[in-house]
């Protein structure tokens, strides 16, 4: 398994995506150090490029690399290997060239220029994104014989964890508010991936203002270190349960 | 060496496979021949474990393929169409593979690795390669492992005269080494010196299962594309068979 998954990841590390996907990340941190005379400010920025384009990059290159390797995966499945052995290993492989490429991007520039805790919150933060995304795409992928379907859900995804859901969830606060929605919000929360990540990086740096409605909650009932805690182990969950899921159907599907 | 029992697959309301038994034994060279559609891949794929039967139960020297991943040893699998990751060398595929089969140098058959002297091309990336290089690179990678049985998905298709007769002869010679040989072709006059026996499958059904010289003897038809083309026009009126015959 770990000579299969270097091969992937060798693979996809002279991938020409994955290497733009790098210096693109690269440029926008340099640029947003160097425009911005305060860190923490610049840190801000980053993050919310960071929350917005690593989980697209991870959820759309995984689900069209996984397409683009189907008879690859097919000619591994002769081999006598187990199907579980081969998914781990197409997983690992991407999703570590998925995280080299972004540590390298981020990684980098946030040393350089803040070398604080904050900083390696942020750069833990999308590390789990992209380990979140990638396996929500093999997930997707799976499911999914159609590239075309399996790519347009995979967008979808984006689109609802991403944008939608901040929308639905206002919603819902707005037209409950006569109750009370502490525990509800704290719920809602857990159920997007990208919302916790940002909520992690807010407790973190510990500013009030930025923190919103979620941070607050978070730092109110749980305080600010099992808060944090408390979202690592939710993290951790949205990547071992979707790809647990995606492990099951691949072991049963046709090829 | 194989035997199927009761074998069934439905695909939505496609009757893939449909009630499959069967009893192949070393030695034996058999083609599958049916129209587009007929179940042919699919058998194929159920033997390899890629597509999972309804119900029934495929042995591979006895033990169920579904719960022993390692017979897959024995098996070299040549697809119809070989893709491999891109900026793969063609050398680490091979190394690849090697390693993934934890085979013994010594056990390993490089004759039509050296007759398409692929070792010329150890550091190009697959996807320099055009596609009968591919299938060349496929082909020798399925009998790379002295595999027991082989299984060639349309394995002349895209491959030029001198290396698909390169390809054939070394099936033969690898048939006479009482390994078991499954073909599927459209190509009839290719196969008619590979194969002894012939498999014909209809919408799922297997109508026969017939020695070549048996089939010969029942149509009168030496030729073996005239012979399937004279059962395929018996078992169905409408077909004139014109385009099996020109």
């Amino acid at each position: 398994m770990f000579k299969l998954t270097r091969y992937i990841l060798y693979d996809i590390l002279r991938n020409k995506i994955i290497i733009s996907y790098m210096v693109l990340l690269f440029l926008i941190a340099m640029g947003l150090f160097q425009l911005e005379a305060n860190n923490d400010k610049a840190l801000m920025g980053l993050l919310s490029v960071v929350l917005i384009v690593v989980p697209l990059i991870s959820l759309i290159f995984t689900t069209i690399h996984y397409y683009n390797s189907y008879e690859f995966i097919e000619l591994l499945l002769c081999q006598p290997q187990s199907r579980s052995k081969i998914l781990w290993s197409e997983y690992f492989g991407t999703s570590i060239s998925l995280l080299i490429a972004y540590l390298a991007g981020v990684g980098l520039p946030v040393l350089i220029y803040s070398g604080e805790s904050t900083g390696l919150y942020l750069l833990i933060c999308g590390a789990g994104l992209s380990l979140t995304f990638c396996a929500l795409a093999f997930l997707v992928a799976v499911n999914f014989r159609d590239k075309a379907k399996g790519i347009g859900v995979s967008l979808l995804l984006w689109f609802y964890f991403a944008i939608i859901y901040d929308g639905l969830l206002l919603l819902v606060l707005f037209s409950l508010s006569d109750y009370p929605l502490e525990k509800l919000t704290f719920v809602f929360s857990g159920l997007n991936p990208i919302d916790l990540a940002r909520i992690m990086v807010m407790l973190k740096m510990d500013i009030g203002a930025l923190m919103g409605y979620t941070g607050a909650l978070y730092k109110n009932f749980l305080g600010k270190e099992t808060g944090i805690l408390f979202i690592s182990l939710l993290s951790m969950l949205w990547i071992v349960v979707p790809l647990f899921i995606a492990k099951r159907i691949f072991n049963k599907k046709d090829l | 060496m194989i035997r199927l029992e009761h074998i069934d697959k439905k695909y939505r309301k496609i009757q893939a496979l449909d009630n499959i038994n069967a009893d192949f034994i070393a030695g034996q060279s058999i083609s599958l021949i049916g129209p587009n559609g007929s179940g042919k891949t699919t058998l194929i794929k159920c033997i390899l474990d890629l597509v999972r039967p309804d119900r029934g139960e495929i042995l591979i020297h006895g033990k169920n393929n579904k719960v022993h991943p390692e017979y897959r040893s024995q098996i070299g699998y040549m697809p119809q169409i070989g893709r491999y990751p891109d900026h793969m060398k063609v050398g680490q595929l091979f190394s690849l593979l090697i390693t993934l089969r934890q085979a013994a140098p010594e056990s390993l058959d490089y004759e039509l690795y050296e007759a398409y002297r692929l070792n010329t091309l150890m550091e190009q990336r697959m996807h320099s390669l055009s596609g009968g290089t591919r299938q060349k690179v496929s082909a020798a990678l399925a009998f790379l492992f002295n595999p027991d049985i082989l299984i060639l998905d349309e394995p002349t298709a895209g491959l030029d005269p001198l290396a698909a007769e390169l390809l054939k002869a070394k099936i033969n010679k690898e048939k006479a080494r009482n390994k078991l040989i499954l073909i599927t072709s459209h190509i009839l006059s290719d196969l008619e010196d590979l194969i002894t026996h012939v498999i014909y499958l209809q919408e799922g059904k297997l109508i026969f299962f017939k020695e070549l010289s048996e089939l010969q003897q029942e149509t009168g038809e030496l030729r073996l594309n005239k012979a399937i083309a004279s059962v395929m026009k018996s078992r169905n009126p409408l077909f004139t068979g014109k385009e099996v015959e020109e």
